[in-house]
C-alpha cells in the first residue's frame, strides 16, 4: 500500500470529504509525527506503535569496497516500535486465526 | 520528554483541516486501521517522504533466558519493521532533506 492508495481508500470510505481534504489529513498526520520527532519528542499511538529518536554515537566506519576507514558523525535515527496489538495482528497466522483464536503453542 | 499522542494529532487535524474534533479523531483512527489491515495481510505500507513499514518473516532460532541461561526455542514469527525515508532521517538530524542520498542505508 502506498500513500496514494491509502488516500484513495479513505476517500472512498468518506464520500462527503473532498480529495484535497483527505490528502491534507494524511499529510498532516505524517508531517506532525515528523515535526515531533525532529523536536526530539516521542509519538505514542496506543495499539499501533511508538515513534522515537535514537542517538547513535560517532564511530569509525569503513568503506566496504575499499576497506578505507571513514569517520561517521554522531547522528539521530528515527525508530518505530510496533504496539502490542499491531505486533500480535501481524504475527497471527491468518487462516488459523479465523478458525480458532487460540494462540499457537508449538 | 514530551510525548505526542492521538489527542495531539487529532487537534492538529482539527485546526488544519477544519473538521470537527470527533471526525478528526475518527479519520486518524481510520488511517491507523487501514495501515494495520494492510500490514496484517503481509503487505508493506509505503509512505513517501516518511518511510516504509514492512513485515519480515523470522526463522526459528534458539534463544537464551539472559537471567537463567536456560535455552528456549524462539518460534518462527512475523515482525514489523519500519525503514525511515531519507527525508525523515534528515529531519531528525536537522539537515536539509535533499542533502543528497548520503549513501548510507541503515
Amino acid at each position: 500500500m502506498t500513500k496514494s492508495e491509502l488516500i484513495a481508500e479513505l476517500s472512498a470510505a468518506n464520500p462527503h470529504l473532498t480529495g484535497r481534504d483527505v490528502e491534507l489529513i494524511v499529510a498532516t498526520i505524517f508531517n506532525e509525527i515528523t515535526v515531533a520527532l525532529s523536536r526530539g519528542e516521542r509519538v505514542e499511538l496506543r495499539g499501533f506503535g511508538a515513534f522515537t529518536v535514537k542517538r547513535r554515537d560517532a564511530r569509525t566506519g569503513r568503506n566496504p569496497r575499499t576497506g578505507e576507514a571513514v569517520p561517521v558523525d554522531e547522528k539521530a535515527v528515527p525508530f518505530f516500535k510496533a504496539g502490542k496489538e499491531l505486533r500480535e495482528r501481524v504475527n497471527r497466522p491468518k487462516v488459523a486465526a479465523r478458525a480458532a483464536p487460540a494462540r499457537a503453542s508449538g | 520528554m514530551n510525548t505526542v499522542t492521538r489527542a495531539h494529532l487529532t487537534e492538529t487535524i482539527y485546526t488544519q483541516v477544519g473538521l470537527s474534533r470527533n471526525e478528526s479523531a475518527d479519520l486518524l483512527e481510520t488511517v491507523l486501521q487501514r495501515m494495520s489491515i494492510a500490514l496484517e495481510t503481509g503487505e508493506s505500507v509505503k509512505i513517501s517522504g516518511f518511510g516504509t513499514f514492512s513485515v519480515r518473516q523470522k526463522g526459528r532460532r534458539i534463544g537464551r533466558n539472559p537471567k537463567t541461561g536456560v535455552e528456549v526455542p524462539i518460534l518462527p514469527r512475523r515482525v514489523l519493521v519500519f525503514r525511515p525515508s531519507h527525508v525523515l532521517k534528515a529531519h531528525v538530524n536537522h539537515a536539509t532533506p535533499d542533502a543528497d542520498g548520503d549513501g548510507d542505508d541503515e
